[in-house]
């Protein structure tokens, strides 16, 4: 049963550090959360010895959830390689972000509901890669959307917090609406929802069609659209990204977990552990390359010109994601969570090591501000080089592995889409490197740019945000070269056996693996490149980014402004949406309802109640008068209505 | 024969008997008996009462059909008996502060008491007017009994003039009836009309006409709209203890007469009256609901209270159903205990012996006095019909035999009018409990208040846990009336 522990533990230690943090004050609610937490990665890791490398896939029921008519399911915990490899993730870096959170959030008011926070946000992610049918990933799926709620808004008292929680909800839903019609949709085709009974019966309706919304389609492309839009909205790809760079409002801890460890890396999953189904629908797997693809670039030139840090690795990630959702979308399943695997430790890494420069320079985040702190924060600038390498794709770092493999892939596809991919992918490589090294010059090197005051108190993390930072470092650097045999080389089939399906044909990584050496080597020689390029531009010749800057305005703007996709759905969405409802409510309900109805009534009867004691007049011949009135009128009404 | 006669009449022989022997004691002894004559008054009724439930076997026609006893009327006789003695009781203490104490006011109550048990056990048009006026002439004397206060004098005036008029209609359209069918007394004026029916002949324009008439007289006693103008301002006017007493007693007698008559000898005419019955009902629903919304004082509101509470109980005898008279006895029962129990209350609204009937002065009854706001706080819930409370019931019987008759209207606009006016009630409540209290009332209130404020409390709150006696004695009575 350590399966079920794994799963359980972060929520128990949500619920005691949420309900009777007040019982055991600030440190009782850190030692809870991180304890329970560390103890189920120790027992992830046990899973993942049991499960990835001897073999021991297996589904584990706790009870039976839903029983009704032709629904049948169970809470359970579906283990393969798959769901082992991302326990692993999920509790180990959550473990060193919950641990690296005691320091960075040592003076928050509210630290036990912090760690609740982080506790069930885990929990909910383990409940989604641990699913074995469609409804409890969903509950996952929401549970850590309503998570990221809660922490992107922990900070309640800023209204941008307050803003960016709502945003993140919002987009989100967008994305939930495709994914839970793509679960009907799969409900309304199969008549199942469980995972294993699906996958059985996907190659048996390969060619059925349905309709929907009117149209008749391919039932699965169908389907997998409307999954992988739900897949979208979690991974923030290109449409409903919005959210993600606003999700910076939040503490960097919830940052950091949901940028490696969780929430984004939740869209790729659903991908991969679909994957039985997106390979019988081509059509959707070219949608999601080139989506994939376009947010890798869309997202790499964004990075180019920000200037908040926290903005920067948030939209690298987005790229980065970009880069997995085409590897998925080419058929390579097993690179696309080699690369999330990788990208966990050095994004965790980066995020936590700006978490750290932020720290030192008292809560700046804007880059314009830092400059020539590295010799004050020696760790913290080392861990930022390692994770800087690592995003860059240098050998031997980690993120050279994931990011190469997955460039090769999309090449050895040999389609339309895949080349689109690589050539996409090679330039997103360049200003890859290129923002890594704008960001790593521009903090650290340079003329400090802080005032006297801030640089006076600029001071090393203490060691419990270290401690984590080093652990991730080592992470960035040997996750690649460690797992790339099992994840993606020779030992692959052993490794993944039926977690992933790829139909023959399809098997791009095989493919991969045979490229001509150019295309092995161009994403390195890119990388370099924009090493260069950055030292060329932040150190040798500090003037020449404002002069570009002077001569591209435009193209400048456009990219600051991050392709003006926030105003566009302002104004498509958001002005149109608050003025309807405007509308609605001062001529619907403030008018209609609220006016005709009780408002309405109250001042009618108030009206006729006045009236009403107005006839009583006090006059004896008025009363008089109004009994002779009332018979006569009584039996004039008599005669007219039944005699006449 | 006589003999039988007047074991028939026991009850009401011994309450003339009664008010004549403590009228010679009074006036011989002066008004230092009053509390005396009061306080003999009361046991009077107590015998009376005693006499008149413990003799089940006395049923039956008297005189040659002009008195009729039978199980409505001993029902509705025992509730006015109860009224009666309850506002007499009720009077001694504000008499006394008042220094208004006479002798003949308890003499008087006792006469009108006896013509309302007259009025219940009318067999016939000429004691039907025999009973109501005696009735009412105690009554116009009682509405100005503080003869030195303008405006007990002007109510007991309007009363008068007003009744007058009630009576001469109700005389017009009993000479009328009398003119077209031949006869006055009820059972013959039923066997008139029972062949009427099974010819298949429409009753003729004329009777129909004095029907109306006798209506009209007959609202006027129970003040329905629109024959209800006197009553806010006899209410208001009147002594608080003669105003209790007229909430409760004379509204129990006339609509038992009401309901002998159009149940009665023009029971066949349902649908003659059945439709002016509605409109008189929906009337004095809606009225009630809304006129007492601005009202300021609180014997004011009580008026309109009871004009609401009459449309509702009309609601019943409109169904014309013997469901529907059940509704209306129950209704009425309820009506009783509850008008007892709010009139207590209000006769112990005063501060430094100045007697007060803003509604504005129950503010913050619940911090300076809870018990009596509790009490008061479960009249105004009952009244306004919130169960479990034994107000909900008497709207819930008179409702379901209204929609069984397929009156749906007059059920919805019932229903609808008990909501505007449970704004009142609720006021009311929300004074007491929510608003900052004034200054304290007088207490101790007194022994005998406390006794009727908690009975009439636990008769409206328990009702709805032992309602077997009052549901199968209202049923029984219905029957009895039906049957005979």
């Amino acid at each position: 049963m350590i399966e079920v522990a794994i799963v359980l533990l972060p929520l128990a230690g949500a619920i005691i550090a949420g309900f009777f943090g007040r019982l055991i004050g600030n440190r009782g609610a850190q030692l809870v959360t991180c304890c329970l937490l560390g103890l189920s990665a120790i027992l992830s890791i046990v899973i993942f010895v049991d499960v990835a490398l001897s073999g021991n896939t297996r589904v584990t029921e706790i009870f039976t959830w839903i029983d009704s008519g032709d629904l049948e399911l169970s809470w359970a915990v579906k283990l393969d390689t798959l769901s082992a490899v991302m326990l692993l993730v999920v509790t180990v870096i959550s473990t060193l972000i919950h641990v690296y959170s005691i320091g960075y959030m040592a003076h928050d008011k509210s630290i036990p509901r912090f760690f609740a926070y982080l506790s069930l946000f885990t929990f909910f992610m383990l409940a989604l890669v641990t699913a074995d049918n469609f409804v409890q990933m969903f509950f996952g799926w929401e549970g850590v959307g309503l998570a990221s709620y809660l922490l992107i808004g922990f900070w309640y008292d800023r209204p941008s917090a307050n803003a960016a929680a709502i945003k993140a909800f919002l987009v989100n839903r967008v994305g939930d609406v495709g994914f839970a019609l793509g679960i009907l949709g799969t409900f309304v085709l199969f008549g199942v929802v469980g995972f294993d009974q699906v996958f059985g019966a996907v190659s048996g309706m390969a060619d059925t069609n349905f309709v929907f919304i009117g149209i008749e389609g391919h039932a699965l492309t169908i389907i997998c659209i409307l999954l992988f839009i739900g897949a979208m909205g979690k991974s923030a790809q290109l449409g409903l990204h919005t959210w993600l760079p606003d999700a910076m409002e939040g503490p960097t801890p919830v940052s950091a977990l949901i940028h490696a460890a969780t929430m984004v890396t939740a869209g790729v999953f659903m991908v991969v552990r679909l994957s039985p189904m997106f390979e019988y629908a081509p059509i959707a797997l070219q949608m999601v390359t080139y989506v994939g693809a376009a947010t890798a670039l869309f997202a790499a030139t964004v990075a180019l010109t920000q200037t908040d840090i926290k903005r920067v690795i948030a939209y690298s990630t987005c790229s980065q994601l970009g880069y997995m959702f085409f590897a998925a979308g080419v058929s390579a399943y097993s690179a696309a969570i080699f690369h999330l695997m990788t990208h966990a430790f050095f994004k965790a890494l980066l995020f936590l090591a700006a978490g750290s420069v932020i720290h030192a320079m008292s809560d700046e985040q804007d880059m314009r501000k830092m400059g020539g702190i590295w010799r004050l924060i020696p760790v913290t600038y080392g861990v930022m080089w390692v994770g800087s390498l690592a995003l860059a794709g240098i050998p031997p770092f980690a993120g050279f592995f994931s990011k190469d493999m997955i460039l090769e892939a999309a090449y050895g596809a040999a389609s339309t889409h895949g080349m689109f991919a690589f050539w996409l992918g090679v330039a997103a490589a360049f200003m890859t490197a290129f923002y890594s090294w704008r960001l790593l010059l521009m903090t650290f090197h340079g003329q400090p740019r802080a005032d006297a005051k801030v640089m006076a108190h600029v001071h090393e993390s203490p060691k419990v945000m270290l401690i984590p930072l080093l652990v991730l470092a080592v992470g960035a650097v040997f996750a690649g070269y460690v797992g790339y045999e099992a994840f993606v080389g020779e030992g692959r089939v052993d490794f993944w056996r039926a977690a992933v399906l790829v139909l023959p044909g399809n098997d791009a990584i095989a493919a991969g693996h045979h490229v001509p050496t150019w295309v092995k080597v161009i994403p390195l020689v890119m990388a370099v490149a924009g090493i260069g390029l950055a030292y060329v531009m932040y150190m040798l010749r500090p003037g020449l980014p404002a002069a570009l800057v002077a001569r591209v305005r435009p193209l400048y703007l456009f990219l600051l402004n991050k392709w003006y996709f926030d105003e566009l759905y302002d104004a498509i969405f958001v002005r149109p949406a608050r003025s309807l409802g405007a509308n609605l409510w001062r001529s619907g309900d403030g008018a209609l309802i609220d006016g005709v109805g009780p408002d309405g009534i109250a001042a009618a009867t108030r009206s006729l109640a006045r009236r009403a004691s107005r006839l009583q007049t006090g006059y004896l011949y008025h009363y008089a008068f109004a009994m002779l009135v009332g018979v006569a009128g009584l039996i004039s009404w008599y005669l007219f209505s039944q005699v006449g | 024969m006589i003999a039988d006669d007047l074991m028939i009449v026991l009850p009401e022989l011994l309450l003339a008997g009664l008010a004549t022997i403590l009228l010679m004691f009074g006036v011989f002894r002066g008004n230092r008996s009053t509390p005396s004559v009061l306080m003999l008054s009361v046991a009077g009724l107590a015998v009376v009462f005693a006499v008149l439930v413990l003799r089940p076997g006395a049923h039956g026609d008297a005189f040659g059909g002009l008195f009729v006893a039978d199980g409505f009327a001993v029902f509705m006789k025992a509730l006015v008996l109860i009224g009666s003695a309850a506002t007499m009781i009720m009077s001694l203490r504000y008499f006394e502060r008042k220094q208004a104490l006479r002798f003949e006011y308890p003499i008087l109550m006792l006469f009108a008491t006896l013509g309302m048990l007259m009025m219940i056990s009318a067999g016939d048009l000429m004691s039907l007017y025999l009973g109501l006026e005696l009735q009412s002439l105690s009554l116009y004397v009682i509405a100005a009994f503080r003869r030195d206060n303008l405006r007990s004098t002007e109510a007991g005036l309007k009363y008068f003039v007003l009744g007058a008029l009630s009576s001469g209609m109700l005389l017009y359209g009993a000479s009328m009836i009398y003119g077209f069918a031949g006869t006055t007394s009820f059972q013959a004026l039923a066997a008139v009309f029972a062949e009427t029916m099974v010819a298949g002949e429409a009753p003729s324009v004329g009777l129909v006409v004095g029907l109306v008439f006798l209506i009209a007289g007959l609202a006027f006693k129970v003040s329905a709209v629109p024959f209800h103008m006197w009553t806010p301002d006899v209410y208001e006017g009147a002594p608080t203890p003669v105003t209790a007493f007229f909430a409760t007693a004379p509204k129990i007698a006339a609509m038992a007469l009401f309901v002998r008559v159009v149940m009665g000898p023009f029971g066949d005419f349902v649908g003659q009256w059945q439709q002016i019955l509605v409109v008189i009902s929906i009337a004095s629903m809606v009225l009630g609901a809304l006129a007492a919304i601005n009202q300021t004082n609180i014997k004011r509101l009580m008026a309109y209270s009871s004009i609401g509470h009459v449309g509702y109980a009309l609601v019943g005898l409109a169904a014309g159903t013997e469901a529907g008279v059940h509704g209306v006895i129950v209704y009425m029962a309820i009506y009783l205990f509850m008008n007892i129990g709010t009139f207590a209350c209000i006769l112990c609204m005063r501060r430094k012996d100045v007697m007060l009937e803003g509604i504005d002065d129950l503010k913050g009854l619940s911090k300076s006095n809870p018990l009596m706001a509790l009490v008061l706080a479960i009249f105004m819930f009952s009244m306004a019909g919130i169960p479990p409370l034994a107000g909900f019931f008497g709207k819930l019987y008179v409702f379901l035999a209204a929609i069984e008759s397929g009156l749906y209207t007059l059920a919805v606009v019932g229903v609808l009018s008990s909501v505007v006016g449970a704004f009142y009630y609720l006021r009311i409540v929300k004074l007491m409990y929510f608003d900052e209290p004034g200054e304290s009332f007088d207490q101790p209130v007194g022994g005998e208040m406390v006794v009727i404020l908690v009975g009439a409390g636990a008769a409206i709150l328990l009702f709805f846990v032992f309602p077997a006696p009052l549901l199968d004695g209202a049923a029984a009575a219905a029957a009895a009336l039906l049957a005979g």
